[in-house]
């Protein structure tokens, strides 16, 4: 029976567990020195160690030990003074080991916790979300399943292999359980995760993007009565790879437990696959029976035994935590309630702050950023970093515009330059032969010449119709191909026309 | 020539009596004559030897500083990765795979200018103590061809016994070096765990497995020791400290003051007569020459054993994962509409020999849920304990003695339809393994009732490998006095002019 969320939340207490893979953003992999770089020709950046040559033998990445610590610092977690790698063995075709080195009984960072708040009726509301354990492992290669209908394993007619992923380090960030979140936990996992992401952002470990699989949530659901102490199964869903995915997938998955409990039914225990056409999951990959990983230590590395005077320089090192530093742009721009969000979902804070300091009037740099090219960017539907316009070139049309070398008009024909890769805005000004038209005398000619044409509009200026003036202005801005300060053109003809300005 | 050491060859070279050309020549023309009887090589690589023995010589007519070994030709096992020359570790699944990078050790062989005729034949992954479970066939031992030459570097030590190369490389794992060179009347050492980069060695237990050196003399292993050794970044396990001097210890052969433990657990019932005698005969020349002989008393050795055989297979088990037909080697089942799974269930029931799945089988189980504690975790405490006792024993004795193996070479065929009569030619040298530490075996005579080889081994703490070395030399030295000559010039000719 088809169930409303009202329903299953009246009735049972949802329970998460969430485990977030990231790809950490290392310049070389996990356990050799093969490039990381995303959309590589499949197989170029491979080497006997990530193709598993008989022979090889991995080295660990210093570097990914580093950003693990940090991870496990800014998670507010312990960091284990010794450490092991252990082998988790199960063969696949895209795993060229046939075991995947991973971290199983000793992880690198345990215990800590990240504190989250969503807006809910009552108000905004905290929500602390406790962290079991930060471990490494390495990521596998990937199956392409060629010629069947789904691109799934069944039916194809083969399969190609790319080993690049093979090797590139990942962190698993594992939660406790999180009981308590109520109808809230769609939004309490979703917002874990976005505070998840800008945290790693923040440390500048990763790129953290969920649409290229850098950062990858698995949420574990279950249900149990309100008031129950007992567990209810769980399934984990794979595949949820945007914020509003992790979302809906938890609400699907809830909706989905309630309907089974409610018809008598049991819960599979069972790795569920996240659809993003149509929200719902499809069962994959049955766990009630445990696989046997047949973990053992690895032999082939020592023991991580990170210096407590290197794990205390990290630590200084952390930088402002994301809710905080939002707190503190909020207040110091100025900025209302609503144009924040707008900030936040548009992921342009970053860069916002990045032309702040470049020189630039807060709200301006805002406005651009959120407004002009954030709707160039809808029209090339193309995420805002990677359009080619940069923090710098924006603090520079702020400030040619104050300074009246720009009108807002003719800054937009300058960004639009810069973003179809004309140069840098004073190549773009240059280029385009674009100028405010300070000629009063140019002007007068314009201006003149349109109250000609329109004599009737001028009359009606002339009598005191202020408002009529606007066709005019626009006449005279179309005659001087825009490139006419309006304030001035408007002082000008009100003058003309008899009519004193201020 | 090729009865010479590796040192006078290196001298005859330096002093430009023989080419590296002439040298190599001659032993892979020894190679085309004995080895049809002894098949002690996998791969015998004329072209790129000859092509590398005329580079040396260039580079000595032009009058480059080389090393000491540049020119002198080598044995090389083919556990060991070789770029472009086919490697197979003995086994079929790798049938047919030629490298495309070269291991450390033959990097830094190369880099010595060290002339590598060939790879040799051995176990299967190095999984045994004959040479019988080669995918390939056996190597006969050319002290008696109806033998085994010990294994896994049975075709190592052959090669070197029957003259078709001075020095030879192999890997002990749990006495793959130190029980052949008993076998075939010739010098082997397993150096410190993580003393030799194991970069390029196709693992069959990663905790246990080292390169080593062997030769007819301990001068001549000591060199070849020296080439090979020094920290590796490309393996995690490799030890960052100086190598031993190692060559030097070996030239200045001393007992005088040292204490030599002779361990009680390594002796006794299940050691042939003939072995006991030999090695007891050189216990009293060490003691003649001044060194204090000690026993010393290492209860947890009777569990060695018992203890390598689940940590080896649990290890081989993960490490042997890498054959799956995906990537190299053998692919067999790869019909259409095959499965992928199905390919690898093929592949490697036709690719891996009866001992290797054996010992798969044995380690999937000690690691699965619910054994591993039993088992594993078990062999673990006992690797502990062993470590305990040798550490104890080192406050002792400087370093400990016992003889290599309990018998001489065994028949072909003897031993091969049971495992455990094979696993015990191991009992004296996989304590070594187990504690990382190094060990050496020199000849010590023949035994009386077969005539055949006898080896003594002797070990030390870990990176203290120049001790070996000190006293395998003075004990050399007082035999090869008794002796008359070296024991090796006692092997049959082989029908070949030596």
């Amino acid at each position: 029976m088809a169930l409303s969320y009202d329903d299953v939340i009246a009735k049972y207490e949802p329970v998460l567990g969430l485990e977030v893979h990231v790809e950490l953003n290392t310049e070389s992999k996990m356990f050799c020195s093969c490039s990381t770089t995303f959309g590589g020709e499949p197989n170029t950046q491979t080497c006997p160690v990530c193709l598993a040559l008989p022979g090889a033998l991995p080295v660990v990445n210093a570097k990914a030990i580093e950003s693990s610590i940090l991870i496990g610092l800014a998670l507010n977690c312990k960091i284990a003074p010794y450490s092991r790698f252990s082998r988790k063995n199960y063969f696949y075709p895209d795993m060229p080991k046939n075991f995947q080195i991973s971290q199983y009984d000793e992880p690198i960072c345990f215990d800590g916790y990240v504190d989250v708040e969503i807006e809910t009726e009552e108000g905004p509301k905290q929500f602390r979300i406790e962290i079991e354990r930060v471990h490494m492992e390495e990521d596998t290669g990937k199956s392409l399943h060629v010629g069947g209908a789904t691109g799934r394993i069944h039916g194809a007619e083969y399969s190609l292999l790319d080993y690049n992923r093979a090797g590139i380090p990942l962190v698993e960030i594992v939660t406790k359980i999180v009981p308590g979140t109520g109808k809230y936990a769609p939004e309490v996992a979703k917002a874990y995760v976005a505070e998840l992401r800008d945290i790693l952002r923040g440390l500048k470990v990763s790129d953290v993007k969920m649409e290229q699989g850098s950062l990858r949530c698995d949420a574990n659901v279950s249900l149990r009565l309100i008031g129950s102490g007992v567990l209810g199964t769980r399934s984990e869903t794979k595949n949820v790879n945007s914020l509003r995915s992790v979302e809906r997938a938890i609400r699907g998955e809830m909706i989905r437990h309630a309907e089974l409990l409610n018809d008598g039914q049991k819960v599979k225990q069972e790795t569920r696959h996240f659809q993003e056409e149509t929200g719902l999951t499809r069962s994959g990959r049955s766990k009630e029976q445990a696989e046997d990983y047949r973990y053992f230590p690895e032999p082939d590395l020592v023991p991580v035994a990170p210096a407590a005077t290197w794990i205390e320089e990290l630590r200084a090192q952390l930088p402002e935590r994301p809710s905080l530093r939002r707190k503190r742009l909020k207040e110091q721009w100025a900025v209302p309630d609503k144009e924040m969000a707008a900030m936040i979902n548009a992921d342009v804070l970053d860069i916002v702050e990045e032309t702040v300091l470049l020189g630039s009037d807060p709200t301006k740099a805002r406005t651009w950023w959120l407004g002009e090219i954030s709707r160039l960017a809808n029209e090339k539907d193309l995420a805002i970093a990677d359009l080619s316009i940069t923090p710098k070139d924006v603090a520079d049309i702020v400030a040619l515009i104050a300074a009246g070398e720009l009108t807002d008009k003719l800054a937009r024909q300058v960004v639009e330059g810069v973003i179809a890769g004309e140069g840098n805005p004073a190549e773009v000004v240059a280029k385009r032969g674009i100028k405010v038209v300070n000629d009063d005398g140019a002007l007068m000619a314009a201006i003149e010449k349109v109250c000609a044409e329109q004599s009737e509009t001028a009359d009606k200026v002339r009598n005191g119709h202020i408002p009529a003036a606007g066709a005019l202005i626009g006449a005279v801005m179309k005659e001087t191909k825009g490139q006419a300060d309006a304030a001035r053109v408007r002082e000008l003809l009100l003058g003309h026309l008899g009519q004193a300005t201020n | 020539m090729i009865n010479k050491t590796a040192a006078e060859m290196s001298n005859a070279l330096a002093k430009g009596e023989v080419t590296s050309v002439a040298l190599t020549k001659a032993h892979l023309d020894r190679i085309a004559d004995v080895d049809p009887k002894v098949k002690a090589f996998l791969h015998v690589d004329n072209e790129n030897a000859l092509a590398q023995a005329a580079a040396v010589d260039a580079d000595r007519a032009a009058g480059k500083a080389l090393g000491p070994l540049a020119g002198v030709p080598l044995a090389l096992k083919d556990v060991l990765a070789q770029k472009g020359v086919p490697t197979t570790a003995g086994s079929k699944i790798l049938q047919g795979w030629k490298p495309p990078y070269d291991s450390t050790v033959v990097a830094k062989l190369k880099a010595a200018g060290v002339v590598i005729l060939g790879k040799t034949n051995m176990d299967e992954f190095a999984m045994g103590s004959s040479t019988e479970n080669s995918g390939y066939g056996p190597t006969f031992n050319p002290w008696d061809l109806t033998r085994t030459p010990g294994g896994s570097s049975g075709g190592s030590a052959a090669a070197v016994s029957a003259f078709q190369a001075p020095i030879a490389i192999g890997s002990d794992t749990g006495g793959s070096i130190r029980q052949p060179a008993a076998l075939t009347g010739i010098v082997g050492v397993r150096p410190t765990y993580g003393a030799v980069s194991r970069y390029g060695l196709i693992a069959y237990s990663s905790s246990l497995d080292q390169a080593g050196p062997f030769g007819r003399t301990v001068l001549d292993t000591a060199m070849l020791h020296e080439v090979i050794s020094g920290h590796d970044p490309k393996d995690a396990t490799s030890i960052n400290a100086p190598v031993p001097a190692v060559v030097a210890a070996a030239k200045s052969g001393n007992v005088k003051g040292l204490k030599i433990g002779v361990i009680k657990q390594l002796q006794g019932s299940g050691y042939q007569t003939g072995v006991l005698a030999r090695f007891n005969e050189s216990l009293e020349i060490l003691a003649s020459l001044g060194a204090e002989i000690v026993e010393v008393d290492c209860p947890s050795f009777e569990f060695a054993l018992a203890a390598y055989y689940l940590i080896a297979p649990s290890e081989c088990s993960s490490n042997l994962a890498r054959f799956d037909a995906m990537r190299y080697g053998l692919r067999t089942g790869d019909v259409d509409g095959a499965s992928a799974e199905s390919v690898m269930n093929s592949t490697r029931e036709s690719g891996f020999g009866r001992e290797v799945k054996r010992r798969i089988i044995l380690g999937t189980y000690a690691l699965s849920s619910g054994y591993y504690d039993a088992y594993y975790g078990s062999a673990q405490k006992i690797r502990t304990l062993i470590i305990e006792d040798y550490k104890k024993a080192f406050t002792q004795a400087d370093v400990l003695v016992s003889p290599t193996s309990p018998i001489t070479a065994f028949k072909i065929g003897e031993k091969s339809e049971d495992p455990i009569a094979m696993y015990l030619a191991d009992v004296a040298t996989i304590p070594v393994n187990l504690a990382g530490i190094c060990g050496m075996s020199l000849p010590a005579g023949l035994a009386d009732e077969d005539n055949l080889p006898v080896g003594f081994q002797i070990m030390a703490p870990a990176m203290q490998d120049q001790r070996l070395y000190q006293v395998g030399a003075a004990l050399e030295a007082a035999l090869v006095t008794k002796w008359g000559g070296h024991l090796i010039s006692k092997a049959p000719a082989l029908g070949g002019a030596k």
